[in-house]
């Protein structure tokens, strides 16, 4: 991912949104990943019938265009399901700037590119003000830097070292971590007997 | 310097140091479902990669299928059922699916298979592995791109979380149980209080729980945001580690799997068992619970706009006026299921209540034992006949069920259920669902009433 995101943003200000809200579970059932973004955030975005609720921000202009979102405390929080971070991509959701993140879902983002930007209480309600504007605000978000900008302000924020690298070097995991064969392979060869699980098949 | 319990099991599965700060962690055992793990299996075909070690892992069908019967209820649940079993056929990797004696949902299944000792690290694509903590071991649930990662590697890539101590002292007062100790925990706590740490739960009203309680406690841990519940690993645990499946071939014995007495945490907390009663919750969050003889709470002047938003936001959702008291709350079901109450223990205390007595008119009871083995003791002690003389509907199959409602058990909109489960989202339970938590002796009891109940009239009446 490039290290500098530039969009404009929406505010979703609901504290606890979980991933049940951000993915319903009528679109897990699947083998693939694809073909997810409708179902992302779909019970905000449309009613029983199908049909867009207006009123919801992100069926709002200009925020439909939204790339980035400012949210409420301790998004992302209950089940583990990547789903939802793989649907906010297919969305077209590149960062999400909040207080705070649940553990998993954190970690998630990490892997599939969606910038989860941790900032202040107060700078997160800048933010919500600032993206709830009509006349459209554009928000950096300077990986590299760990800073975001909107018009005249600069909002430091926190991002771990691991995570920003990961981010900005858009590295494959499983293949970097295979580079380590020989430690993996060195640390099972301390483990005692009854410490290597055989499952009864 | 004194290490805590959660340092120990880090230290002891640190495989490296990685050179942009994270490290790599040795996963023990890794346990698999249906619905998070395809994409894990499809990515390791794309990139041509093997499993690590396909006899530390095991899979099992939980989350999407039936509980009626053992056919899947539509297509598409099939297909994800038959993708397990293929994907771990041609790993090599055991697999308990449906119509094996030893399925069931993960978390009851790996306790009862003897797949968990103190001194272990498990990881599985479900938020609710935080549950082996009860035994001293480090679970911790991951996402699917993990999974696919544990699978080529039997490592993850870690970051040492923060610490933190929640001591609960003191006699439980009578009718309230390890789900009204988690309840209240995330109540002070906070939904997220906990994002960053792992949870150790330390205190004489923690010791004094048996494991399944230990099992309830740390299961609802990450309705905190504790990416790891523990506790100390104590005689307790390792007699409910002995005697079953896997136990023999288990010994992390190389630490003492406990605090040491000096240790440090970051954030500590102190709750008087003494305070806590039978919880309900009357929200759409799992911190917003009340005791089962209080009232939904009000708006006043003092609060923040945010919170008074959040309040107005679940109470409409919830079909709830302030000031509601919890006992005049109509339900129209009831359910005893999911990973945090559906053990044989979960099913006598709700049996207990129920014999001799019958459900309200007008109100659809499920009870969905936690795994096939559950299900046959329940059976071989006639709790499916005081379930089923009560007018409960005893599930021949088990899974997940209602919990999530990934399967045709689905509440229609507005329909309002006592649940034993963890979660009382929007939309968990069905759309327009509006889920009430409880133990599984509430829930029963509440069945009986049609409305929220309090399970200590009934045992007083008992008595
Ligand atoms: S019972 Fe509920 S919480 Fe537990 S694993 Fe199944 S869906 Fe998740």
């Amino acid at each position: 991912m490039p290290k500098i995101v530039t969009g404009l943003a929406a505010p979703l200000p609901l504290a606890n949104v979980d991933t049940d809200v951000i993915m319903p579970k009528r679109f897990l059932i699947t083998i693939t990943h694809e073909g997810l973004a409708d179902g992302t955030f779909a019970d905000l975005r449309f009613d029983e019938a199908g049909e867009i609720r207006s009123e919801f921000i992100l069926n709002k202009r200009p925020w439909s265009q939204a790339t980035i979102l400012v949210v409420g405390d301790n998004f992302g929080c209950g089940s583990s399901r990547e789903h939802a971070v793989w649907g906010m991509r297919q969305l077209g959701i590149d960062a999400c700037i909040g207080t705070g993140f649940a553990g998993i879902f954190y970690d998630n983002a990490r892997k599939n590119g969606l910038a989860l930007p941790i900032v202040s209480s107060k700078d997160r309600d800048i933010l919500l003000q600032l993206a709830g504007r009509e006349t459209s605000v554009e928000i950096t978000v300077d990986i590299e830097g760990r800073v975001i900008r909107a018009e005249d302000t600069a909002i430091p924020f926190i991002m771990d070292d691991a995570t920003r690298s990961g981010l900005i070097n858009d590295v494959d995991d499983t293949r970097d971590t295979l580079t380590y064969a020989d430690a993996i392979r060195a640390y099972e060869a301390t483990l005692g007997a009854g410490m290597r699980v055989c499952v009864i098949k | 310097m004194s290490r805590t319990l959660y340092d120990k099991l880090v230290d002891a599965h640190k495989v490296c140091d990685l050179p942009d700060g994270d490290m790599l962690i040795y996963v023990d055992f890794h346990i698999m479902n249906e619905y998070t793990s395809p994409q894990a299996f499809s990515g390791l075909d794309t990139k041509d990669l093997t499993v690590w070690r396909p006899e530390a892992h095991l899979a099992v069908v939980d989350h999407v299928n039936a509980t009626r019967s053992q056919e899947p209820h539509d297509q598409a649940s099939k297909l994800l059922i038959d993708n397990l079993e293929a994907n771990c056929v041609k790993h090599g990797i055991a697999f308990y699916g449906l119509g094996d004696r030893r399925q069931g949902i993960e978390h009851v299944v790996v306790p009862e298979q003897g797949l968990v000792a103190p001194g272990m690290l498990i990881a599985c694509g479900d938020s609710h592995t935080t549950t082996y903590g009860a035994f001293g071991a480090l679970g911790f649930g991951i996402g699917t791109s993990e999974v696919e990662h544990v699978l080529a590697t039997q490592t993850l890539r870690y970051k040492r979380l923060k610490t933190m101590l929640v001591e609960v002292d003191g006699h439980l007062p009578p009718g309230a149980t390890a789900k009204d100790i988690i309840m209240k925990i995330v109540q002070v706590v906070g939904a997220g209080g906990a994002n960053g740490y792992a949870v150790e739960f330390a205190g004489s009203a923690i010791r004094a729980q048996d494991l399944p309680g230990r099992m309830t406690i740390c299961n609802m841990a990450v309705e905190l945001g504790g990416r790891a519940a523990l506790i100390a690993a104590d005689e307790k645990a390792l007699k409910a580690a002995a005697g079953r499946a896997h136990s023999d071939m288990l010994r992390y014995d190389n630490e003492d799997w406990a605090s040491e007495p000096d240790a440090e945490f970051d954030k500590v907390f102190q709750i008087d068992a003494a305070e806590i009663a039978p919880l309900v919750s009357w929200g759409t969050s799992p911190d917003q619970s009340i005791p089962i003889d209080g009232e939904v709470p009000s708006v006043t002047p003092e609060m923040p706009p945010k919170t008074k938003a959040a309040l107005i936001r679940a109470l409409d959702y919830m079909g709830l006026e302030q000031g509601q008291p919890a006992r005049s709350i109509q339900i129209d079901s009831a359910f005893i299921g999911s990973c945090t109450n559906s053990r044989i223990e979960d099913l006598r205390a709700a049996a207990d209540i129920l014999r001799g007595r019958k459900v309200a008119d007008g109100v659809d009871a499920i009870v969905v034992p936690g795994s096939a083995l559950t299900r046959v003791q329940a059976e071989a002690e006639g709790l499916d006949r005081v379930f089923v003389e009560a007018g409960f509907d005893w599930r021949p199959e088990s899974g997940c069920s209602m919990c999530l409602a990934m399967n045709d058990d689905i509440a229609r909109d507005g329909e309002r259920i006592a649940s034993s489960t963890n979660r009382n989202f929007e939309g968990r339970q069905g759309r327009g669902a509006r889920t009430h938590l409880m133990s599984p002796a509430m829930v029963a009891a509440s069945a009986i009433a049609g409305r929220l109940a309090d399970v200590r009239d009934l045992q007083r009446e008992t008595e």
